[in-house]
């Protein structure tokens, strides 16, 4: 195995393991950003330059940081001593170790372990723009109006309601 | 000659790294580029802290530190081994390992980030197809690190300062990237390198910059305003307000960590003056056709690089800090909309031909949008006379 | 380089970290960060087959990551609201205390 691939797995699964393990909900996020960088790491070995540095922009810029508020403001009135796990945990488990395993099994029995390497592709920016501008034009225009829509939506749900009967 | 003298911090690597056996030589140079920007810069970052102190005590009329060295020059020097020789505290509340990683975590993508800049012709420590987008992603990795820095110090005056910092760091954020927008849609690339290539030449005495268009001039100074904010300087300074919540996320930070954060502070906004350098100054192109050939490139990039700091410095023994709301206020009510209409300006300017028809559409856009924004931002204002209520 | 299969593998492990904190966890940020990953892992299954693929050329893996990532913006946005709203009214964001439908 490759050493950088083995370092960045390890890193990234590490991360991942203990953003959804942890008792303390800030090193939850904190460890969900390890992971989004070594995911975005992993991009980069895979010569998607462009989406590695914008996983960075958006998951770290963004995301990490929508969450880190939401922990922020959330927090408070609950006791420190509280189970973490919800009551129907057992069941939660066991539904993800079937997934996990199912999955696992589809992959090592596929014909994608005798895959063969190609070589390297290098996707300039350019190009990704130009595909953007011509065969998914309609998706672009698609996702500007679902982001608008969903900022609207974020903004209108979080403010303060109105006191009293309106 | 001048060749030679231009070219000379690249044929020194050259030599250096000939040296090396062929396989190791990727990972020499990229040694050597590391090595040059951080010594480069932290040299640099000393200089202008006595640059500062000293162009401060001018505008305040008094004389700045002037006891270590001659006129006070070796100041940096006795600050930073003060900082080292200090005592490192930690509160006895702190999530220590969060607060042990956050100077770390700001101080690193900075460094990142100079890896991108083009410095002087063939001098980019690494030449990326999408290099802005770098640019703008490692800055996103420093809101983290001032986050980490407030909420793991158990202080409420740190998070505070942190909240206020995020805040403003996002808001700012928006208008920064869409003004260098502007750049990226007519240079028609994300490398640094092509986007000063763009620059180069000359219309009769002007340089082909483009800051010396109505759109490049327009972004240039709300990049600038924003890259203001994005460094928490004067008069964006909120996030530190000494008057009000102390030093705001590094109050609990003392010794060498404090020095690794106010350093992080200096680095971004070289960084971020690099940014706007190469995006609209020119890069390392010098301002006039004879002095092109004669002064080698990295030189010009530096002294417009002083140029900025000077700026910032004069800017902050002028402004007073402004408020948090008429901050966000200023954000998305005035920059944000003057930043879009700049991109339909820059839209415009690469359609319309050449000639006196394109100045004018762009210069009646953008004036017509700049006082229609600002009248009715002052216009909503009750001003009335100030009543001291607490100094009587 | 690395075969295609050990960066599956990677993705399902890190699909199944994230169902696993998504169902089993109380804290409704939790939930939100396990469907984050989730999708983390699905993009780099994306990215793995564009990498592998007879024509890298066409970016189909590239141009269906980029709307992913812009698709989890708008869900963490959406999401994390509705979870502040929610706390708001419950003064919790304990995922077994909100059991009732009505306001």
């Amino acid at each position: 195995m490759d050493p950088v691939f083995a370092f960045l797995a390890l890193l990234t699964t590490a991360g991942a393991v203990a953003a959804v393990s942890l008792r303390n909900l800030v090193h939850c996020a904190l460890c969900l950003v390890v992971a989004f960088a070594g995911l975005a790491a992993l991009y980069l070995q895979l010569n998607a330059q462009f989406i590695g540095f914008a996983q960075i922009l958006v998951y770290v810029g963004a995301v990490a940081i929508l969450i880190v508020f939401a922990i922020l403001l959330t927090r408070g009135s609950e006791p420190g001593n509280q189970p973490i796990l919800s009551s129907s945990w057992q069941a939660g488990l066991g539904v993800a170790v079937l997934v996990l395993g199912a999955l696992g099994v589809a992959v090592a029995s596929s014909f994608v372990r005798y895959y063969p390497v190609s070589p390297a592709p290098q996707p300039t920016v350019r190009e990704l723009g130009e595909q953007l501008m011509t065969n998914y034009v309609l998706p672009l225009e698609v996702i500007g109006l679902l982001l608008t829509a969903a900022m609207i939506g974020a903004v209108i749900i979080a403010m303060h309601e109105k006191q009293g009967p309106r | 000659m001048q060749e030679i003298l231009d070219q000379l911090f690249v044929l020194l690597k050259a030599w250096l790294v000939g040296f090396f056996p062929l396989p190791w030589q990727p990972l020499v140079s990229i040694l050597i580029s590391v090595a040059a920007l951080i010594l480069v810069f932290a040299l640099l970052f000393a200089v202008a802290t006595i640059l500062e102190r000293k162009g401060l005590g001018r505008i305040q009329n008094r004389y700045g530190p002037n006891r270590v060295g001659p006129c006070g020059f070796f100041q940096p020097i006795a600050d930073g081994l003060k900082m080292l020789i200090k005592e490192d505290i930690v509160p006895s509340g702190a999530d220590r390992v969060v607060h042990f990683l956050a100077p770390i975590a700001l101080v690193a993508p900075v460094l990142l980030a100079f890896s991108v800049l083009p410095y002087g012709r063939n001098m980019a420590p690494i030449d990326l197809d999408a290099g802005i987008v770098v640019f703008f992603a490692v800055g996103a990795g420093t809101e983290l690190a001032v986050f980490m820095a407030g909420w793991s110090s158990r202080n409420k005056y740190s998070l505070l300062g942190a909240m206020r910092a995020i805040a403003q760091m996002i808001s700012y954020e928006v208008p920064l990237i869409l003004s260098s927008v502007t750049v990226i849609m007519i240079v028609g690339s994300l490398r640094p390198i092509q986007i000063v290539e763009a620059q180069a030449g000359y219309q009769g005495w002007l340089p082909a910059w483009h800051v010396f268009t109505p759109w490049g001039l327009a972004g240039f100074l709300l990049f600038a305003i924003a890259a203001t904010a994005e460094s928490n300087r004067s008069p964006f300074d909120m996030p530190e307000g000494e008057s009000e919540i102390v030093a705001g996320y590094f109050v609990e930070y003392s010794g060498f960590k404090f020095a690794l954060f106010f350093m992080g502070e200096y680095f971004g906004m070289f960084a971020i003056s690099g940014l706007a350098i190469t995006l609209f100054l020119g890069g390392w192109h010098a301002p006039l056709p004879f002095l092109e050939k004669s002064i080698p490139s990295y030189v010009w990039f530096f002294v417009k690089l002083f140029g900025f700091i000077a700026m910032f410095i004069w800017l902050r023994g002028t402004l007073p800090r402004l408020r948090v709301d008429q901050l966000m206020n200023f954000a998305w009510k005035f920059v944000l909309p003057m930043t879009l209409l700049n991109i339909l300006a820059a839209g415009l300017w690469r359609f319309l031909p050449a000639g006196a028809t394109r100045w004018l559409v762009c210069l009646v856009i953008l004036l017509g949008a700049f006082l229609a924004l600002g009248r009715s931002m002052v216009a909503r204002r009750k001003w009335s006379p100030r009543k001291y209520r607490f100094a009587e | 380089m690395t075969p295609l299969h050990q960066y599956l593998f990677l993705s399902a492990l890190l699909f199944g970290v994230g169902l696993a904190g998504a169902l089993t966890r109380r804290n409704a940020i939790i939930v939100l960060i396990g469907i984050e990953l989730m999708l983390n892992a699905a993009n780099l299954n994306f990215i793995a087959f564009w990498r592998f693929s007879r024509h890298p050329e066409l970016a189909t893996g590239l141009m269906f990551v980029l709307f992913s990532i812009g698709i989890a913006a708008a869900e963490a946005a959406v999401g994390l609201a509705l979870i502040i709203a929610i706390y708001r009214h419950y003064r919790t964001a304990n995922l077994d205390q909100f059991d009732s439908m009505k306001g």
